[in-house]
C-alpha cells in the first residue's frame, strides 16, 4: 500500500515538473514582436567593423535605424546603398545606423561588407538573441528608434525603400 | 567470458573510429549534429542559405585540418548552443541526458516491483494455516468437528 502511494506521488511529481517546464518555457518566450512607442529592447553586442562592443544604451538622445541582415540574404544586398546614403546624409544630425548581422558567420559578414562598401556601425547577432527580443519574422527589416529610446514609426519587413528610410528617420529625430 | 570478447571486440573496433571521426571529421557527419539557425531543422535536411553559407564554413574547415570539436566549438561561439542539434552532455543540458535514462531505470523499477508482488499474490498458499485449496478461508475447528460429525451422521 505505502509503496503504490509513493508511486503515486512520484508520478504526480514528474506529471507537476513537466507541466511547469511547459509553463515556464511559454512565459519566456522572446518572440514578441517589438511595439511601437514601447522602449526599444536593449543589447549590446560584438561590433563587426572594428574591435569591441556597441551597446544601445550608449547611444542615448539619439536618433537610431536599426538594420537587421545576413550575408545570405539577397534584398539585404539591395538595400545597402539606401542605408549608405542615409547614414551619409543624416549621421552630423545625430542618427545613427546600426546594421545588424544575424544568424549569420561573421567571416561571411565581414567579407559582404567589405564587398558592398558598408561604413556604418556593424554589429554581430550570430545566436539571434537581439532577433527574439525585436520578434523578428524574417530578413531585412528596419525599425526606427526615437531619441527617447522608444521604438517609433513603422517598422519595416524586408527591404527599405529611399522614401521610406527617410520617413521613419525624420519621425526618430522628431520623439 | 563471449561478453568478454565481445565487449573487447567492440572496444578496438570503436575506439580507432571514434578517433578518426574526431580527428579527421567529414561534412555529412557535421551535418547530422547541427541545426539549421534560421529553419530550425537540422543542417542535413534544409537547403537553406544560411545552412549552405554553415556547409561551405564547414568544409573549409575540414580541410584547414580541424577537429570535429574545434569545429563545433566555432560554430556554437557563431550561432550559440542552439546549433548543436543535440544538447551538450554538461549544465542544464545534462538533464536531457540523464531524465530519460533516470524514467526508464525508474520505471523498469516499480513494474518490476508491481509485478513481483502480483506473482506472489497468485503463489498457492503453503500446506495448514493457510487459506484453504479452494480459496476459501479455512473453518473454524469447533465448526468443523460439528460438519464431521453431521456428514458421519449420514454415512
Amino acid at each position: 500500500m505505502r509503496l503504490k502511494i509513493g508511486a503515486q506521488v512520484v508520478a504526480l511529481g514528474v506529471v507537476v515538473g513537466l507541466l511547469g517546464l511547459l509553463v515556464w518555457k511559454i512565459t519566456n518566450q522572446d518572440q514578441k514582436q517589438a511595439r511601437k512607442n514601447a522602449p526599444a529592447p536593449k543589447f549590446t553586442l560584438p561590433r563587426l567593423d572594428q574591435p569591441g562592443d556597441l551597446s544601445l544604451a550608449a547611444l542615448k538622445g539619439k536618433a537610431i535605424v536599426l538594420n537587421f541582415w545576413a550575408s545570405w540574404c539577397a534584398p539585404c544586398r539591395d538595400e545597402v546603398p539606401v542605408l549608405e546614403r542615409a547614414w551619409d546624409r543624416y549621421r552630423k544630425r545625430g542618427v545613427v545606423v546600426i546594421g545588424v548581422d544575424q544568424q549569420d558567420l561573421s567571416s561571411d559578414a565581414r567579407a559582404f561588407a567589405r564587398k558592398y562598401g558598408m561604413t556604418y556601425p556593424l554589429v554581430h547577432d550570430g545566436p539571434g538573441e537581439v532577433v527574439a527580443k525585436y520578434g523578428l519574422t524574417g530578413v531585412p527589416e528596419t525599425f526606427f528608434v526615437g531619441r527617447s529610446g522608444k521604438l517609433v514609426g513603422e517598422h519595416i519587413s524586408g527591404r527599405v525603400s529611399h522614401r521610406e528610410l527617410i520617413q521613419g528617420i525624420e519621425t526618430a529625430m522628431q520623439s | 567470458m563471449r561478453a568478454f570478447a565481445v565487449l573487447l571486440a567492440a572496444l578496438v573496433v570503436g575506439v580507432p573510429f571514434a578517433v578518426a571521426s574526431e580527428q579527421h571529421p567529414t561534412l555529412h557527419e557535421l551535418e547530422g549534429q547541427l541545426m539549421c539557425p534560421t529553419c530550425q531543422t537540422p543542417l542535413d535536411m534544409s537547403e537553406s542559405p544560411a545552412a549552405n553559407r554553415i556547409r561551405a564554413f564547414i568544409v573549409k574547415r575540414i580541410e584547414a585540418g580541424d577537429t570535429r570539436t574545434e569545429i563545433m566549438d566555432k560554430l556554437v561561439a557563431q550561432f550559440g548552443p542552439g546549433i548543436r542539434a543535440a544538447p551538450p552532455a554538461s549544465g542544464f543540458g545534462l538533464l536531457a541526458w540523464v531524465l530519460p535514462l533516470v524514467l526508464l531505470v525508474g520505471g523498469g523499477a516499480v513494474i518490476g516491483v508491481y509485478a513481483w508482488r502480483w506473482s506472489r499474490s497468485r503463489e498457492p498458499a503453503p500446506a495448514g494455516g493457510g487459506p484453504a485449496q479452494n480459496g476459501r478461508a479455512p473453518l473454524d475447528p469447533d465448526v468443523e468437528r460439528r460438519l464431521e460429525d453431521e456428514l458421519a451422521r449420514f454415512e
